[in-house]
């Protein structure tokens, strides 16, 4: 094992070495950094001209240059990496020390999304094969998949924010909508149920008169001025998708998971007011992320309590009940924070923006606003790239699980009489997910580089713009600089999924 | 509930002598093309993607070579990507004032002048008329399609199909080369094209983007190379006294055919985005030629006074990698043997006549 890991991490050195030589000197023949001020109109061109040959050492021809480069990257075995100057003189590696965090807040949540969206969708639709969900969701995913990123950016800044904001400063539901989004809510909840024909018309009808006194009754108490969901809410929706957990881990007829996930979430109410009282002045990341670490920890211990046998199945649904009791939570306080956001001189009452990472013109040091407009801002980007990114999870879950299912354990597993259930979650989904964990590893170390559409589109100044203006302006080391992070964490991505599948499917040796 | 089950039992001993009956008598080709055809939407794909194919080269005509030296046949509309009339400007129905607009109308009722009229898809800002510059578009996708698709499937063929029959040092060599191929990004391609070769219009681009593209067949056709060459029929072919050449060629690739078909068309939606996409950023197609990605760049910005500048390209995009996307579908159901359709009750009559008669 270790021999193999010796074995691949060499390799993936030479072949980092052989891929930044080609494209330095592909980008060295795509362009002259020179050309651009040699047709300026300055006075001092000339000794510009010179400055920055000095300073790039353009003197030296490409191929010899490159190990110039090198030289200042091989400084990472001694501790003193150099990445070398952009054109303007600063120093590379600070510049992609900006742009790293601000890519990983983009793709972080859009990815987690569309993995978990997509696969849960994927199982569903190959659960029922060749039914009417099935067939849309093919569709959908298709037409996703044939979706350029650019234009769909664009329609979403065009009716999503715009049509958006331009609702709020009215707040109610009305004319067209008020028909239209119940029905077609409703046409996809009753997909979702499925069943027979008369299942899927009284599913229907009943979604569409709910909706639409829901959204009546939101009308009624000005919902989408000041939204809120209170601590009854909050501790339903907690209690019922904790319920929906302990079901899909322990199977609905099970009692202990069912009152474990209700302990908790219970135990998540009486914690509600108590959180609503935190100032959010005193709130930073660091400490949102040790009280995250605490909600896991202890919605596990309450989930152990109730343990007689199969303690990680109860812990694991107590954590994920905590967590999603602190989620409802957080929306909640979000939501109550919400009027006065929108309202505030900064957002001037349209806070879906259509571009840009943040509100510069936001003073406030209250974290509850401040995540209110980091999640605004991230909302146009993160559904722009789920969309597309989704439709790939949907097809691969989906014929990874239809394979399985046509394994001779499944029909084992079956004739022992197991419910459809147990077949599906505990014998078919842990198999079919083996080959989704290389697909996965793989987008990921993808991820870093591979947004530099939507980074553009949204002005978002990451590492895909920072790739894109480097290969723009010829500057040669703020390119290398990025093309040889991302492309080293590609290949790690590339070892660690090797790894991860070897690992979960113990038939496949790597070390052979 | 007793006579249900054991009606389902009746039916799934129906079903495999359907499947006999359905498939008795045909060779390998027969099946597949049969099973093709009976995929609606892959067919209803296969007639769009060839009636827009011979739409827009007839209606543009074609233009290749550098801006020097074109080579270039007319088409059938009256009006070229450089022509420029003057803008004509109407109101809407709202009131709000329209420069350019679209002069197709198919409502005979709306009291309007039915009909195609001089501008269909309306004008560009200064008076293009942009009917020509989508069809150009169009063209440059569709294009790129093709070249990226043969080429990428080519080499992705000959190299996975190598590395995987002959294993061991060649199978290393090839498949790092493989890996280093991958780690070089798309946008460096077109920088480098657009800069030294901008001026010879949308092929060395696609030329090039071909021989980047073929990494992820190259893999697929060596995973099957590597299954295949184990069967008996090789060890057969072998005894038999074939040479290396003749068992790869003859022998292996036709029963690799279907993953390769399949992942060509992957390939080919995939090329169709990736062109869009890198002529959208500026490393792609360079102006003055234009593809469906910098009609969508040059003209977002203006998506509330004229939309219909940011609709028709984006129409021509998904709509042809949709429909290369389905008759991809298509074909993996036809080649994928395990692939079992549902068996209606019409199905059962149908073969029961057949039999009968």
């Amino acid at each position: 094992m270790l021999a193999f890991i010796g074995r691949r991490i060499a390799v993936s050195f030479l072949i980092l070495f052989g891929s930044s030589f080609i494209v330095y000197n592909m980008q060295a023949i795509a362009g002259d950094p020179l050309a651009e001020l040699a047709q300026s109109t300055a006075q001092n061109k000339v000794f510009l001209m010179h400055r920055l040959t000095a300073q790039l050492q353009l003197d030296v021809p490409p191929p010899a240059r490159y190990f110039l480069w090198l030289k200042g990257i091989a400084g990472l075995f001694v501790g003193h990496l150099d990445f070398g100057l952009t054109r303007s003189g600063s120093p590379v590696l600070q510049q992609i020390a900006v742009a790293i965090p601000v890519t990983l807040r983009l793709v972080t949540a859009a990815t987690i999304l569309a993995i978990l969206l997509g696969i849960s969708i994927g199982v569903l639709s190959a659960i029922r094969q060749y039914s009417r969900l099935d067939y849309s969701m093919t569709f959908i995913s298709f037409l996703f998949f044939s979706l350029p990123v650019f234009w769909i950016a664009v329609l979403l800044k065009q009716y999503l924010a715009i049509g958006f904001n331009d609702f709020l400063a009215d707040g109610r539901v009305t004319g067209p909508f008020m028909v239209g989004a119940p029905v077609i809510l409703a046409i996809v909840i009753a997909g979702f149920i499925g069943g027979g024909r008369k299942r899927f018309w009284l599913s229907f009808v009943f979604s569409i008169v709910g909706l639409f006194g829901l959204l009546e009754l939101m009308n009624l108490l000005d919902w989408f001025q000041k939204p809120g969901l209170g601590i009854v809410l909050v501790t339903l929706f907690s209690a019922g998708f904790g319920v929906t957990v302990a079901g899909l881990i322990m199977g609905f007829e099970n009692k202990t998971g069912r009152y474990a996930a209700l302990s908790v979430a219970a135990f998540g109410a009486i914690l509600y007011f108590p959180v609503r009282m935190i100032p959010g002045d005193w709130l930073n990341l660091p400490i949102m992320g040790g009280l995250a670490v605490l909600t896991v920890i202890l919605g596990g211990l309450i989930g152990r309590i109730w343990a007689k046998e199969d303690r990680g199945a109860l812990t694991r649904i107590g954590s994920i009940t905590a967590v999603s009791s602190a989620l409802f939570t957080i929306l909640d306080i979000l939501m109550s924070n919400w009027h006065s956001y929108v309202n505030s001189d900064a957002v001037g009452g349209r806070p879906l923006p259509t571009i840009s990472s943040s509100n510069n013109l936001m003073t406030s040091h209250n974290y509850w606003w401040q995540l209110l407009d980091i999640l605004l801002h991230l909302m146009l980007p993160t559904i722009g790239i789920m969309l597309i990114s989704f439709a790939g999870y949907v097809r691969y879950a989906r014929s990874s699980l239809l394979e399985v299912m046509n394994m001779d354990y499944i029909r084992t597993a079956r004739a022992k009489g197991l419910t459809e259930r147990t077949v599906v979650v505990r014998h078919a989904l842990r198999n079919a997910m083996i080959p989704l964990t290389t697909l996965i590893a793989f987008d990921l170390s993808g991820l870093i580089g591979g947004a530099f559409i939507t980074e553009s589109i949204y002005g978002w100044r990451g590492m895909g713009t920072l790739f894109l203006r480097a290969v723009g302006t010829q500057d040669l080391n703020l390119l290398m600089g990025v093309f040889f992070l991302t492309s080293f964490l590609a290949v790690m991505g590339n070892l660690l999924a090797d790894l991860a599948y070897s690992a979960l499917d113990p038939r496949i040796r790597l070390d052979k | 509930m007793a006579i249900k089950e054991n009606k389902k039992v009746d039916l799934s001993v129906e079903a495999s002598s359907i499947e006999q009956k359905e498939t008795s008598g045909l060779s390998q080709g027969q099946l597949v093309r049969k099973r093709f055809f009976r995929h609606r939407g892959a067919m209803i794909s296969m007639v769009y993607l060839f009636a827009i194919i011979v739409f827009v080269f007839t209606a543009g005509g074609i233009h290749l070579g550098s801006a020097e030296h074109p080579f270039t046949i007319p088409g059938w509309w009256h009006w070229t990507i450089t022509d420029m009339s003057e803008v004509s400007i109407s109101t809407s129905k709202s009131g709000q004032l329209l420069v350019g607009a679209p002069t197709l109308d198919l409502n005979p009722f709306d009291g309007k002048k039915f009909g195609v009229g001089l501008h269909p898809f309306g004008q560009d800002t200064i008076g293009h008329d942009y009917f020509a510059l989508v069809v150009r578009g169009a063209q440059q996708s569709i294009m790129v399609m093709m070249v990226v698709g043969f080429i990428g499937g080519l080499f992705g063929t000959i190299i996975g199909a190598i590395s995987g029959f002959f294993r061991n040092a060649i199978d290393s060599i090839l498949m790092r080369f493989t890996d280093l191929i991958i780690t070089i990004p798309t946008v460096i391609i077109g920088a480098v094209i657009g800069q030294r070769l901008g001026n010879l219009g949308v092929l060395p681009l696609a030329v090039f983007l071909g021989l980047f593209a073929w990494t992820g067949l190259a893999r697929l056709v060596r995973g099957e190379f590597l299954t295949l060459r184990e069967r008996e029929f090789v060890d057969a072919a072998r005894v038999a006294g074939a040479s290396n050449n003749r068992i790869i060629f003859k022998h292996i690739l036709p029963n690799a055919m279907g993953v390769i078909i399949v992942s060509v068309t992957l390939l080919l939606s995939g090329a169709i985005l990736l062109e869009t996409a890198l002529s959208y950023v500026g490393f792609g197609v360079q102006s003055p030629d234009v593809s469906l990605g910098t009609l969508i760049s040059t003209y977002q910005d203006s998506f509330q006074a004229s939309p219909w500048l940011f609709w028709w390209p984006g129409f021509f995009i998904i709509s042809i990698a949709l429909s290369v996307n389905f008759i991809g579908d298509g074909l993996r159901d036809a080649f994928d043997p395990r692939q079992k359709r549902n068996i209606t009750r019409k199905d059962l009559a149908k073969t029961d006549q057949v039999s009968a008669n």
